[in-house]
């Protein structure tokens, strides 16, 4: 594409996220530039759209439009025990250190329709932890959180899941957390006691005070590096000193320039530990 | 120097054609490579070491936000779709399957297209399925080179096949003749 209609593409693109959150509050202006075509790309294909400005018309004025737009956004790709070999380093690495307390604060952030936090009850069911912890569990898009707090999932992947669960260190019988209902499986309520289920934008929302643990896992690689930095310091304050920050496995503090805040627990399982105080760090926030 | 980067995609037999065009390329190769080859959400990373042990440039996995080098070969880990941002930098995405895989080949050809174009060269080797063909016309339609690994020397033609159907592309050979080719025109 010549390099001019590049640039009036880019034009149109920056003036349709404006108009998303000036209409809507939705926030897309840092999120990766190629990702954010891509969904355009992709949303005009299948609305027959021949222009930015003529999808931009759209989504202003047709709020079910925004909608789909919204759920093209939200990538909302996940699996029970997603890379098993982070939730056995969970059970090696971080357990031991939540039974310490007295009584732990959990924040899945972007856990989108919810089978990370049903992974999570699971495990903490395991390790003895459940009874002391609260779980919070958000995500920007309402439609996701909604199913998430439902935990009602497809029967045909429970094979799979088993398998990861097995591998992430489980050893009951994986059918025990749910019942199967026709081609949807349910899982135990009890799972959600101490779950909280809430809409929440990393982009726009606040702070999430006195966590133990937040888990962010793929959703961070959709951000660009100015974006990355100011969820990291979300975090950081959302985080007790020596709290415990789990990435997804291709995510890395190393573009955020916060690295130095944290110590890695384990690094090819992206878990890392908030530093104890740093006063010079306050410090120099506060400036 | 006209080109600036190769991308290359291919799904059963297409790491075979992969290692001969990649040993083909001297240690100071000027161009940045990008490739995506099928392969399944568990396998390893042994592949990536074994080339990087054959090759002369430096053949590694591609991680997240890293910018693309010359004399380097970024390959798709398993599980994720690579892109390239117009600014050279990776991006990996979680995002479904495309043409029932992921990684697949259309995504980083269409991004590295528009990113690239025509300082881009892509090239689609054997495969068994009809991943590539949009991104390998998107690269055409960007002013970049469409190079295609020539059916008789594939272990599986439909790849190719479905580019060829797809636009008319400027090279089919073998990838003997692929490696020549990228290292004249970076010469
Ligand atoms: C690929 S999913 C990750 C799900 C899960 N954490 C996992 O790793 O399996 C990404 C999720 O991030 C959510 N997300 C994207 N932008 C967000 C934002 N600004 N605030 C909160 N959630 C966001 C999406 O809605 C989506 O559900």
């Amino acid at each position: 594409m010549e390099t001019d209609i590049q640039e009036s593409r880019d034009i149109e693109i920056d003036l349709l996220l404006e108009a998303v959150f000036r209409k809507y509050g939705h926030d897309f202006r840092d999120y990766i530039r190629v990702h954010v075509k891509r969904r355009i790309d992709h949303r005009m294909r299948v609305s027959g759209c021949n222009h930015i400005s003529e999808m931009q018309h759209r989504i202003l004025y047709d709020r079910r439009f925004f909608e789909t737009f919204l759920q093209d956004f939200s990538i909302n790709v996940t699996e029970l025990f997603r890379d098993p070999s982070f939730y056995l380093a969970v059970r090696r690495e971080v357990a031991p250190v939540l039974k310490t307390h007295p009584h732990i604060k959990i924040w899945h952030a972007g856990c989108a329709t919810g089978e990370e936090v049903y992974s999570m009850a699971i495990l903490l069911r395991e390790e003895g932890l459940s009874q002391k912890a609260r779980i919070y569990a958000t995500d920007y898009h309402p439609a996701v959180v909604q199913q998430a707090r439902a935990g009602i999932y497809p029967i045909d992947m429970m094979k799979e899941y088993t398998g990861n669960y097995q591998k992430s260190g489980g050893r009951r019988s994986f059918a025990d957390y749910y019942r199967a209902d026709y081609d949807s499986v349910i899982f135990d309520r009890s799972l959600r006691d101490g779950v909280i289920f809430a809409d929440h934008n990393l982009v726009t929302d606040g702070v999430f005070g006195d966590m133990h643990m937040i888990v962010c896992r793929n959703v961070l690689i959709y951000f660009n590096r100015n974006l990355q930095h100011r969820v990291i310091r979300l975090f950081i304050d959302s985080l007790l000193p020596g709290g415990f920050l789990c990435l997804g496995k291709k995510e890395s503090l190393r573009f955020t320039g916060c690295d130095h805040l944290f110590e890695t627990v384990s690094d090819s399982e992206k878990i890392f530990k908030k530093r104890l105080f740093d006063s010079g760090d306050r410090i120099r926030r506060d400036q | 120097m006209k080109y600036e980067a190769v991308v290359i995609g291919g799904s059963a037999g297409g790491l075979d054609a992969l290692e001969i065009i990649l040993t083909a390329l001297p240690a100071d190769f000027p161009g940045a490579v990008a490739t995506v080859i099928h392969i399944s959400p568990d396998s390893d990373n042994y592949m990536i070491g074994y080339l990087d042990r054959r090759c002369r440039v430096t053949v590694k996995e591609a991680e997240d936000k890293e910018m693309i080098q010359p004399g380097r070969v970024y390959m798709a880990p398993p599980n994720y779709h690579l892109l390239i941002n117009s600014d050279r930098s990776l991006m990996l995405s979680a995002e479904p399957r495309v043409n029932y895989s992921r990684p697949a080949v259309d995504p980083l050809f269409e991004t590295a297209a528009d990113a690239v174009g025509p300082r881009l060269i892509g090239v689609l080797l054997s495969g068994a399925n009809q991943d590539g063909s949009r991104g390998l016309r998107r690269i055409q339609e960007n002013g970049g080179l469409t190079i295609v690994q020539s059916p008789e020397t594939t272990r599986a033609p439909q790849m190719v096949q479905a580019a060829r159907a797809a636009c008319s592309v400027d090279h089919v050979l073998s990838p003997e003749a692929i490696g020549t080719l990228i290292n004249r025109l970076f010469g």
